[in-house]
């Protein structure tokens, strides 16, 4: 009884945080969007109306009278590898400075079969926060248009208002075409998030091998002991440095390739001279729905049950690039009024992707929208979580509209 | 044995070894080779469907025979065809029958409503790669559970959309009722239960239309049901497991077993498509109709990737409906083909003849993103799609699919030369090696333009100088 009042609270809670998220911003357009009036219910009651109709012989067969009844067994597969656990972030004890610590993976079956094996760790979700001023999408500015400058303060508010689990850092600025910020300076705004928050941290790079390598050693040591996860390395880069400065520091890594699941082999296997297993997460690359989403939903798929099916150098927990959805121009432009508000289509576009690599074997997702992360999170809660079936025998009598 | 390990020398041995070409290809072996692909089917070979073949066609329909049956709903040229899965995942073959959507239309809405929502779904329509994305179906609700105005509901229906149709209700006398009015457009019943299943089943029969089986969350009730139906005498079956938002765990398992059982343990009695009702979150709708569809579209999307090959939705909005109707044709693509845009010249914005002239591959996403670019920065351009078996720009260099020849040839079958007056072209960052051998072969110059294409619109303004 508790439990029902307790449910009918988080599913009101979770339709009205949505509304607000997409609507306390004044921006978004109304003109397509009516609340109905109350529809009359019809209550009546069915009453007996039988015409006589047409019967047709059916052809003969010795037909059932009863039911027959038949067993279902639940059809559970055996897998010979297991997913790797990979933690992120330390607390004091741990030697570092986190509040708390998040742990992905450690998977024994495909994402959600849940008749086999329940995911141990349920995925989790981090924000990202940008180190400049960077062009967003607009159904995502307006949520985050007063920290845009301060990356301390927007990891800050990605936390407490919208729930992140882990804060995704971007140090796009260290570019060389931007702003070539320098490694100690790059370095000076980890530490001011690492201040600012407590959850463990991912800090990423321009996508510069050569000057990826040159920040992220940076701040590995300056970072020491905090089990950042280091965002990302990839085949260009130099392994070998990039990686013992990991190792040294004592912080852990995304391997990137491009949906290719060879090269994801190699790179990790040029990582395994240096770190251990549970020190690598795999991004194979997420693509925007519409824009090669398929490939991206394929390559983690296989890649997850190749990895159950005993390859171990894949057997890593899956990251995803989920913000990339906004690369979809379905996602932020204007379009026909018929086709809704980009400030709906935009967060839906970024919740379908993650939804649909959600059951490819995504581990960590890397988002942007907050109604996005709040539907994520309350999804992956239902598939975790003990939840009794709603009723919906009658459903073709009870759609209210 | 799972059909995907299926060889072609399995399948060889039942046709008739004689080389004949009837069916298109060099000989048997070949055509052995395109079945198990799925690339052609059975009936392409005209002397295995003769009396003397009789016992090979009926072994290799057997092992060529999806473990998801497909079934046909509607009649004539309105038709859509679901299930007929022969993998579990698309990577092991492809997914055939993208999963139908249908709008639902109840029998207590105003006329004019139910006119207002059957030609908004049946007007759907969105183009994507060059494809045109349209709805289904239309599931026509009983409500009120009176036989007459659901007949009613059902004639109006059907009186102006050539849309296949779902009927609804649990009530046998309602149901029979709607079907005298469309027995021949062969609507798909929705559903029998443990409760009208005999009923439901003689229906079926009678006015041989496929059978929905709906057993909310229990998977026994629904094998003993549809083993029941099977010794009954009804073929076409489709699953309803049973849709919740509450209860999402239980939903998704429940999809994903059936599926399982059918593909991998090739149980019989599963082997039927799955339909998944995402309208179901409009029982209990939250004040704001937004927040119901949202949940909608969610529900949906997941369902779409876990192995519905049927939905009914409510939402008719353009922001729910967009995103689905993308993810399902994004996951029905053939895996094993690198998906390509049509060659030749795009015209974006309103370029003139002193406009720049861009190049680069027909592989889908490349294209894609590079239009999406120059949309982005509002340029008026060309842009010359050339053929490499779609091929990234990358991997077409590397592979030899894009080459000077090639440029050239596309330079002149495009006739690009009328449309501009200078002789330059701006080709992709990544195939830089090839200027020297364009500007040979072509008489062209040749601009190397930026590694991506979201540098495209800072490059035309630093680099693209008229002549």
């Amino acid at each position: 009884m508790n439990k029902k009042n307790k449910e009918k609270e988080d599913f009101s809670d979770f339709g009205f945080d949505i509304i607000k998220l997409l609507s306390e911003f004044q921006e978004i357009e109304l003109e397509n969007v009516e609340i109905k009036v109350k529809e009359l219910e019809f209550l009546l009651q069915p009453f007996i109306s039988r015409i006589p109709l047409p019967k047709i012989e059916a052809p003969q067969k010795v037909k059932p009278k009863e039911i027959l009844e038949e067993e279902f067994h639940p059809p559970i597969m055996k897998y010979p590898g297991e997913i790797v656990e990979v933690k992120i972030g330390a607390t004091k004890s741990e030697g570092g400075s986190r509040g708390k610590t998040v742990t992905i993976g450690g998977e024994k079956a495909p994402a959600f079969y849940l008749f086999e094996s329940p995911p141990p760790n349920p995925p989790v979700i981090s924000i990202d926060v940008f180190d400049m001023k960077i062009p967003l999408a607009k159904a995502v500015k307006m949520h985050v248009e007063d920290v845009l400058e301060d990356p301390a303060a927007w990891a800050k508010k990605a936390v407490e208002k919208w729930g992140a689990e882990v804060i995704n850092l971007h140090l796009v600025s260290i570019d060389p075409l931007l702003k070539d910020t320098k490694p100690s300076e790059a370095a000076k705004t980890v530490e001011d998030v690492l201040q600012a928050v407590d959850v463990p941290l991912a800090v990423g790079g321009c996508g510069d091998p050569e000057k990826d390598l040159k920040v992220f050693e940076k701040v590995a040591e300056v970072a020491e002991g905090e089990n950042i996860l280091f965002n990302s390395v990839t085949l260009n880069m130099d392994i070998k440095k990039v990686a013992e400065a990991i190792k040294k520091h004592n912080h852990c890594v995304i391997a990137f390739t491009a949906m290719n699941m060879d090269d994801a082999r190699e790179l990790n296997r040029k990582l395994y001279e240096f770190l251990p297993k549970n020190k690598i997460v795999i991004d194979t690359t997420t693509a925007a729905l519409g824009y090669g989403l398929d490939y991206a939903f394929t390559v983690m798929e296989r890649t997850r049950l190749a990895a159950l099916m005993g390859d171990a150098e894949l057997q890593h927990p899956i990251s995803s690039g989920t913000t990339n959805a906004w690369a979809a121009r379905e996602a932020w432009m204007t379009m026909d009024p018929k086709w809704g508000p980009k400030e709906l289509r935009g967060p839906i576009w970024e919740t379908v992707s993650a939804l649909t690599l959600l059951l490819a074997g995504v581990d960590y997702f890397m988002m942007m929208h907050p109604a996005a992360v709040k539907t994520v999170k309350e999804v992956i809660k239902k598939l975790t979580v003990k939840e009794e079936a709603e009723k919906i025998y009658n459903w073709i009598a009870s759609l209210k509209r | 044995m799972p059909k995907k390990t299926l060889s072609p020398t399995e399948v060889y041995k039942y046709l008739p070894k004689t080389n004949c070409k009837e069916c298109g290809e060099e000989n048997c072996m070949a055509f052995a080779a395109k079945l198990v692909n799925r690339e052609v089917t059975l009936d392409k070979c005209p002397p295995i469907l003769t009396e003397k073949y009789k016992n090979e066609y009926k072994a290799l329909w057997e092992m060529l025979k999806p473990p998801v049956k497909g079934v046909t709903i509607g009649s004539g040229s309105n038709i859509v065809k679901i299930g007929g899965k022969l993998v579990m995942y698309r990577h092991e073959l492809t997914y055939h029958n993208p999963t139908a959507i249908a709008i639902d239309v109840s029998d207590d809405m105003p006329e004019e409503e139910i006119v207002k929502r059957v030609k908004e779904a049946e007007s759907f329509s969105y183009t994507y790669i060059g494809q045109n994305l349209k709805l289904d179906l239309i599931a026509v609700r009983s409500v009120l559970n009176d036989p007459n105005i659901f007949k009613a509901t059902v004639k109006k229906v059907s009186s102006i959309t050539n849309l296949p149709l779902i009927l609804c209700s649990l009530d046998p006398n309602v149901m029979e009722a709607g079907l005298i009015e469309v027995s021949s457009k062969k609507p798909l019943i929705y559903a029998a239960t443990k409760e009208n299943w005999k009923e439901m089943a003689e229906l079926s029969l009678m006015y041989k239309c496929p059978l929905t089986v709906f057993s909310p969350n229990d998977l026994k009730t629904l094998k003993s049901l549809t083993k029941t139906l099977l010794a009954y005498g009804v073929e076409d079956l489709v699953l309803d497991p049973g849709t919740f938002w509450n209860g999402l765990a239980d939903t998704l398992n429940n999809f994903t077993m059936l599926r399982r059982a059918a593909c991998k343990e090739e149980d019989e009695l599963l082997g039927f498509p799955l339909i998944g009702v995402p309208a179901i979150v409009w029982m209990e709708p939250s004040e704001f109709p937004e927040v119901t569809a949202w949940k909608e579209a969610c529900l949906a999307s997941m369902l779409i990737t876990r192995y519905a090959d049927a939905l009914i939705m409510h939402s008719l909005d353009g922001w729910v409906l967009l995103p689905l109707t993308i993810l399902r044709q994004n996951l029905y693509t053939d895996p094993r083909k690198p998906v390509a845009v049509e060659t030749g010249i795009k015209v974006f914005g309103n370029p003139t003849e002193e406009s720049p002239v861009l190049l680069t591959t027909n592989f889908a996403l490349t294209y894609y993103t590079v239009a999406s670019d120059i949309e982005a920065s509002k340029i008026d351009c060309y842009l010359l799609v050339v053929d490499t078996e779609g091929l990234s720009v990358e991997s077409a260099v590397a592979g030899r699919k894009l080459t000077a020849e090639k440029v050239a040839e596309s330079i002149k079958g495009s006739g690009i030369e009328n449309k501009v007056k200078h002789k330059t072209i701006i080709i992709p960052g990544r195939a830089s090696r090839l200027s020297g051998e364009i500007e040979e072969l072509t008489g062209w110059k040749v601009l190397v333009g930026p590694m991506d294409s979201s540098g495209i619109s800072k490059f035309l303004q630093e680099k693209w100088v008229k002549a």
